[in-house]
């Protein structure tokens, strides 16, 4: 034959395989308000960049009659491309081939790219779109998603690693993305359960549908398992694109550097807090007033709203944010904010992102649900996550800092590199009220007017420790700052950080709560 | 400085915070102390068997009940003794975790 009857051959090959569960199936995939797997990819990456691997692949399963069944690419589509530039590789399952499931070469194609954007360091997005595993080829589908998660563990902290929720989920399946650095998911498209619906009506007699089960609201507000939640498709990409820009391409090398610039001066710093520290406010303003471009990209944004995180830039350098915020739940620490604090810092260790911690903080939460819930153990890991973490630490103590709070919020104990107090902070080892409770108690109890004498003790207590020159005098904070000088403050510690080395002693690896 | 709406009030270490309060703590469920003479299903299932009746003594290890549940029959003992008082579930009935099973005196 010769060559260019051969190159046709190959270009018919590629328009048949490219249709993938052909006409019908595409248009029932649009019906529910879904791209296909190759719309996807193409919508998220560069345009023209995308190289695809692996499109001739099939299945070769014999049992049930599917011998007789061709599936094209055998469900999944695999490649690599850019995202403004930067590498990445991806796989996205095809909902139109045989639903997406899971079987032998499937998982094999999925293995074959992680393999790949491990050896090339590069970051690894995973489209999830399936009806779990493919039942026709029994064990040989167990097996290759144990070969998955087996990946996403071994490749966790070394690349960055993405989940993409745009279809089911379920079963097993949930496993890969919850090994993964972030989780995104789209309301209406995104499913993610364990046992679906049917399996707990017929065990339990419980009815729900699938979205108030594990639909995208329920993983971004209540089980913390999604990290951005989107209206639409093409949303959800735009939050991919975004926070592609801020991380690194691996663990051994730092984020790319922006052009900086500066944040908005309508923010006025000074403005924002309250000077009562029972008042409360949006810390997210604050970020946004010491941030690059008042650009502040948000992580876990309806998840225990009582802790903010999110990424900014500072002076161009990718930095992580922890701050406690007052407008929800007065800030306290509990178990969810405690978790999801500490899976941030944890990540920010990992790949070289300097960690900025903002905090006003009243304590942990009281209550027999977060005793009983483990308060102790999932408080423990930010108290771990913290010390562990070797990147420039820099914390701005902005108002009140009690007690277990204080500790556990990045402070000089735990190592943090710079911790500056605006001059209302208040570093003390508990509220005015709480202490003057315990410290004056014969004195109130045996007044004739305890109320009078309460509050009077809550003055001298309030003058004498409520305030930030106590710490700054043993040095646990390096500096009193102005609200108005924190950039310049973090830009300069930011900059001074940049070859920060210590040395920690030779393990394994460490035991963190979990 | 700005305004917020729905804000509430939380209580910690005595101090007073205007905040707004989270559905999860409103909705938690106040803390009770397990009754000892209630036998609940620990599991959600079917009652299969009913092994005592109303009246009747049991003592400690005595099975009163067969729970079918995760594809397991459960047998339910009894750990102290004491007189059957009220059986409100019967054979066939499915049941919810944290139902009454018996009431013992």
């Amino acid at each position: 034959m010769p060559l260019n009857k051969k190159i046709r051959e190959l270009q018919e090959k590629r328009e048949k395989v490219l249709l993938g569960g052909g006409e019908q199936a595409i248009e029932k995939q649009k019906a529910l308000g879904k791209r296909t797997a190759r719309e996807r990819i193409m919508a998220l990456l560069d345009e023209d960049s995308f190289t695809e691997y692996d499109l001739f692949v099939e299945h070769d399963a014999r049992d049930f009659d599917m011998d007789k069944k061709s599936l094209p690419s055998d469900g999944v589509i695999i490649g690599s491309g850019t995202i403004y530039g930067a590498p990445v590789a991806i796989f996205a399952q095809d909902f139109t081939v045989a639903g997406g499931s899971l079987g032998l070469m499937h998982s094999r194609k999925i293995t074959k790219i992680m393999d790949h954007a491990l050896k090339m360091k590069m970051p690894l997005i995973g489209i999830n779109d399936s009806g779990g595993a493919r039942i026709q080829e029994g064990v040989n589908s167990l097996a290759g998603y144990g070969e998955i998660f087996f990946r996403n563990t071994i490749s966790s902290g070394v690349i960055p690693q993405l989940s993409v929720i745009l279809g089911p989920c379920a079963g097993g399946a949930v496993y890969s993305p919850a090994l993964t650095d972030f989780v995104f998911v789209v309301d209406n498209i995104s499913k993610m359960f364990i046992t679906g619906p049917e399996v707990i009506k017929t065990v339990l007699g419980e009815e729900i549908s699938m979205e108030d089960l594990g639909g995208a609201r329920v993983h971004s507000e209540i089980t913390g398992n999604a990290h951005f939640f989107a209206a639409s498709e093409e949303e959800c990409f735009d939050q991919i694109k975004k926070l592609i820009t801020f991380i690194p391409w691996n663990n051994q090398h730092k984020a790319r550097m922006f052009e900086p610039g500066e944040p908005n001066p309508e923010l006025n710093i000074e403005k924002i807090v309250p000077d009562d520290p029972t008042m409360p406010y949006d810390v997210k303003d604050v970020i946004r007033a010491v941030v690059d471009n008042s650009d502040f990209f948000e992580i876990m944004e309806h998840y225990a709203k009582n802790i903010v995180i999110g990424f900014g830039r500072m002076g161009g350098r990718t930095t992580g944010f922890v701050a406690n915020q007052p407008l929800e739940m007065a800030g306290v620490l509990d178990v969810d904010s405690a978790d999801k604090a500490a899976r941030f810092i944890r990540y920010c260790d990992a790949f070289n992102i300097p960690i900025i911690t903002f905090v006003d903080v009243p304590g942990y939460l009281p209550g027999v649900d977060q005793e009983h819930a483990g308060v102790i153990r999932h408080g423990a890991k930010l108290l771990y996550a913290y010390s562990e973490a070797t990147v420039p630490k820099i914390t701005v103590i902005i108002r009140k800092a009690y007690g277990g709070g204080y500790i556990a919020m990045s402070s000089r104990h735990l190592r943090a590199d710079f911790v500056f107090a605006w001059p209302a902070a208040e570093i003390a080892v508990m509220g005015p009220e709480g202490a003057a409770n315990i410290i004056f108690r014969k004195e109130i109890m045996s007044s004739e007017d305890p109320d009078f004498m309460r509050k009077q003790k809550v003055e001298e207590y309030k003058a004498k420790f409520a305030n930030p020159y106590v710490a700054a005098s043993r040095g646990y904070v390096d500096a009193v700052i102005e609200p108005a000088e924190t950039r310049r403050f973090l830009l300069h510690s930011i900059s001074v950080s940049e070859n920060k080395e210590i040395q920690t002693p030779h393990k394994k690896h460490g035991i963190p709560p979990v | 400085m700005k305004e917020y709406e729905n804000l509430g009030v939380l209580n910690i270490d005595a101090s007073l915070y205007k905040t707004k309060i989270s559905k999860k703590f409103e909705s938690r469920k106040p803390y009770k102390a397990a009754d000892k003479r209630l036998i609940l299903s620990y599991i959600p299932g079917t009652v299969l068997d009913i092994l005592v009746r109303e009246g009747q003594e049991v003592k400690n290890g005595d099975e009163l009940m067969i729970l079918d549940a995760m594809k397991m029959q459960n047998k339910l003992k009894s750990v102290t003794n004491g007189r059957i008082k009220k059986i409100p579930v019967k054979k066939g009935d499915r049941v919810a975790k944290g139902t009454v099973l018996l009431e013992l005196e």
